[in-house]
């Protein structure tokens, strides 16, 4: 029975055992569960996060490669470029020193030439001189010229006036008003009275000034210097600084008679030569070679016209050229 | 009554018109006679004798009206006021010559007084019938015809124009080529009036070839026509670059220079100012006419006239070294600054110191030895003088400022700017100090020069504004010196020594 009752005692004891445990279990089961679920949230977070964090390793590798392949792309698109850069820099730099070489010596040899614009300098002030004692002696001249005019003006009236008082002249009885017996010479006028010609007074017109002297008119060309002047090569009026000769009757033989001037003319000059003779017969030839020097010269003086530099023109007497004249060269 | 008596009054009456008519011309010739004749009514009485049957009388009418014409402008409009000028003008085409040019003359009488009374000239086809009159063979008439013409186109630009419309200018070439040097001359005068106004004008005149024919008259002996010729290739070549390159085309040069040495002041006037003309254009025209002595030959004209004579010389000068220093270099070579300086002593006229002095200043601005051939002509303090000088007119001081300004800051010539630091004002004492402030620095010899002649105590003596451009160059030149001298020589520095001395305790 002992043991029968203590078997009942163990059921017993069991019974209140799985009661408790039940109670237990029953209780818990909640927190098992939250648990539980904890544990199989982590679990799944752990698994995906792994996935992500490979999916993510994929991605960097791929944008690792890829960047790299784009930048040392880039890399040698900028290392060309600088090399070129370098290159042309080097190039430029060297054109630089050429061309400031060859300025220089382009702009010293001919542009700020130190000896030409000496030259020219003094080429300058040479011609300046020059002009300057030309000027001298054109002044000269023409001061020479109208004095000699006036003289033979002064002369004209005198002699004129001497035809007007020939009724003074003294005779061989009586001495005229000019020849004074008190005086050991006799006054001027009357040495030019007996030289002139009685001609009555009203022939004496002034258009007949300059034959009366019967010495070389104004309108005669043996004036010495004028040959020596650059200056003049036109002046009309050149008279000649000779003694003035005594006039010479000059009465015109009336009737049909040439002048006595025209008369000797024709007696001394040797009759003309023909036509066909005058020229010697090289003549087409030479008239060709000149006709072309001619023409070789011209182009030279046309171009100057149209607005090139329009100091070559007409002065190739100057004998010293301009710096400046080289700027054609350079433009 | 016989025949004879009744052609008796006739003739009586056709007499003392005559010599009615012949009295007022000869009255007309005395300006005191001209009041009381207009009072008289001469001019209406005049009116219908110009339509007389006897031509003597026409045309002595028309000559004591040309006379009275002559005097005033009054009259001369009473004349356009009295419907005379169509009258005159029908009658030119068909009269006799002496009536032609009685007729120009008086049309040359009412013209020359103002541009309004020559376009009532123009207004009545006056100038169509002078043109025609230039057909004439007489020269005398041909010569009123031009000089009415001339008196036309005098006035301005479309009164030219209306004269060169009328187809004037070939027979006025013609005119300049025929032998009468009365006709020469006053052909001349009017193409240099009619070419004076426009570049087209000019353009016309040239177009007819009048240069090569006015360039062959350079060489005559007479002074007037000289004086014409010179005028008119000047007139033609004022106006641009391509006018000037022909009238320089046709060769004039070397013989243009010698008429400088002309006996007429007149011709030697208007030969310079053909250069002038010429010149002042283009560099290279100047450089041609440099390059055959033109240079020396006008600086010898400026030392031989005076007064408004040496205007032109001066300009021209001015002009050429305005162009390129080479240029001014030949100038200062061939002698003009000194030339130039006389000038400017020597001229009382304001406009004249004027050109003077901008003629300076354009040979000084060039480079620093331009502005030493200037300053040792000894022009700085001149120019300085002229600046400061009251009585200058405004133009001369400007263009005295401005010359002495643009000289200054070339020159290095420290002997020539030192007279300036004492008396000039301040607006040109500042560039003085800075040339100085340039130069000193790089220069012992001048620094110790700068010392003795007492420059440095000059300097020092100036109470600049602190920050102006003046403080700096004075600040500039006082580091070039040692302090001691600067100190030295500034002002009150006696009294700082005199301080010092008293403040010393002797050991």
């Amino acid at each position: 029975m002992a043991e029968l009752l203590k078997m009942k005692s163990e059921v017993e004891e069991f019974k209140k055992e799985y009661l408790c445990r039940n109670n237990q279990a029953e209780e818990n089961r909640q927190r098992e569960t939250e648990a539980a679920t904890r544990i199989q949230s982590w679990f799944r977070a752990c698994r995906v996060r792994a996935y992500l964090s490979h999916l993510h390793m994929k991605a960097i590798t791929v944008q690792k490669i890829w960047r790299g392949f784009t930048a040392r792309a880039r890399f040698r698109q900028m290392v060309k470029a600088a090399y070129f850069i370098m290159k042309m820099k080097f190039y430029e730099e060297m054109a630089v020193r050429i061309q400031r070489r060859w300025r220089g010596f382009f702009v010293r040899k001919y542009i700020h030439n130190f000896y030409v614009r000496k030259r020219y300098l003094q080429g300058l002030s040479r011609k300046n001189e020059l002009v300057r004692r030309d000027l001298d002696e054109l002044e000269e001249l023409q001061k020479r010229e109208r004095d000699c005019v006036e003289m033979i003006k002064e002369q004209t009236a005198k002699v004129y006036q001497a035809h007007r008082l020939h009724h003074l002249l003294s005779t061989k009885q009586c001495p005229g008003v000019f020849n004074s017996p008190f005086r050991p010479a006799p006054h001027e006028m009357e040495l030019l009275l007996r030289q002139v010609k009685y001609q009555a007074p009203t022939r004496l017109a002034p258009k007949g000034r300059a034959c009366l002297l019967g010495m070389p008119g104004p309108t005669d060309p043996s004036f010495p210097e004028s040959l020596a002047s650059p200056w003049i090569k036109t002046t009309n009026t050149c008279c000649s600084i000779k003694p003035i000769l005594p006039p010479i009757a000059s009465k015109k033989p009336q009737g049909l008679f040439r002048e006595p001037g025209d008369v000797f003319e024709q007696r001394v000059c040797c009759p003309d030569l023909t036509l066909c003779l005058q020229t010697s017969y090289t003549h087409l030839e030479e008239a060709q070679n000149q006709l072309r020097q001619h023409e070789s010269l011209r182009p030279h003086s046309h171009t100057l016209g149209t607005g090139s530099l329009p100091h070559h023109l007409s002065h190739s007497s100057t004998s010293f050229t301009h710096p400046d004249s080289v700027k054609s060269f350079t433009q | 009554m016989s025949q004879r008596q009744i052609i008796q009054v006739f003739e009586q009456y056709q007499k003392s018109r005559m010599q009615f008519v012949q009295t007022v011309a000869d009255l007309a010739v005395r300006p005191q006679n001209i009041e009381i004749l207009q009072n008289a009514g001469v001019m209406s009485m005049l009116r219908p004798l110009l339509l007389d049957v006897v031509p003597s009388i026409q045309q002595t009418a028309a000559l004591a009206l040309g006379r009275l014409a002559d005097h005033s402008d009054d009259l001369a409009e009473a004349v356009v006021r009295e419907d005379i000028l169509p009258q005159l003008v029908h009658s030119l085409a068909s009269q006799n010559r002496f009536y032609k040019k009685a007729a120009a003359f008086v049309l040359r009488a009412v013209a020359k007084h103002s541009p309004e009374l020559s376009q009532a000239v123009v207004a009545c086809g006056g100038v169509d019938a002078l043109v025609l009159c230039l057909e004439e063979f007489n020269p005398a008439v041909k010569e009123a015809a031009v000089w009415a013409l001339g008196c036309i186109a005098r006035h301005n630009a479309s009164l030219s124009q209306s004269v060169v419309d009328a187809g004037a200018v070939p027979l006025l070439v013609l005119c300049l080529l025929e032998p009468e040097m009365a006709l020469k001359r006053i052909a001349a005068s009017t193409l240099s009036d009619i070419s004076k106004h426009t570049p087209e004008l000019a353009q016309t005149v040239v177009d007819t070839g009048a240069i090569a024919h006015l360039a062959q008259m350079i060489l005559n002996p007479d002074a007037k026509l000289k004086r014409q010729v010179f005028s008119a290739l000047s007139q033609i070549s004022k106006h641009s670059v391509s006018l000037a390159e022909m009238v320089i085309e046709a060769e004039i040069f070397p013989a243009a220079i010698a008429c400088l040495r002309d006996p007429d002041e007149y011709v030697r006037k208007n030969v310079t100012t053909l250069m002038r003309e010429v010149v002042k254009h283009t560099p290279e025209l100047s450089q041609v006419i440099v390059n055959c002595g033109g240079m020396a030959a006008v600086i010898d004209y400026l030392g031989d006239c005076n007064g408004n004579l040496r205007l032109p010389g001066i300009m021209m000068l001015g002009y050429v070294a305005a162009h390129s220093e080479n240029l001014a270099m030949a100038i200062i070579l061939s002698k003009g600054v000194p030339q130039l300086s006389l000038c400017l002593s020597e001229e009382p006229e304001q406009h004249i110191k004027a050109a003077t002095a901008w003629s300076i200043g354009q040979i000084g601005h060039h480079t620093p030895e331009h502005a030493k051939a200037v300053a040792t002509a000894n022009l700085l303090p001149k120019l300085l003088h002229l600046y400061m000088d009251a009585s200058s007119s405004e133009d001369l001081q400007a263009k005295s400022k401005k010359a002495l300004k643009s000289i200054l800051q070339k020159c290095t010539h420290l002997p020539a700017l030192e007279p300036l630091l004492y008396d000039a004002p301040s607006n040109i004492l500042k560039h003085v100090v800075c040339q100085f402030s340039k130069v000193l620095p790089h220069d012992s010899k001048a620094r110790r020069l700068f010392v003795t002649s007492g420059g440095l105590k000059k300097v020092q003596e100036i109470d600049a504004e602190p920050g102006s451009p003046l403080q700096e160059y004075i600040n500039a030149i006082n580091s070039s010196f040692p302090e001691e001298i600067v100190r030295y020589y500034s002002p009150g520095y006696s009294d700082t020594l005199l301080e010092r001395l008293e403040n010393f305790q002797p050991a």
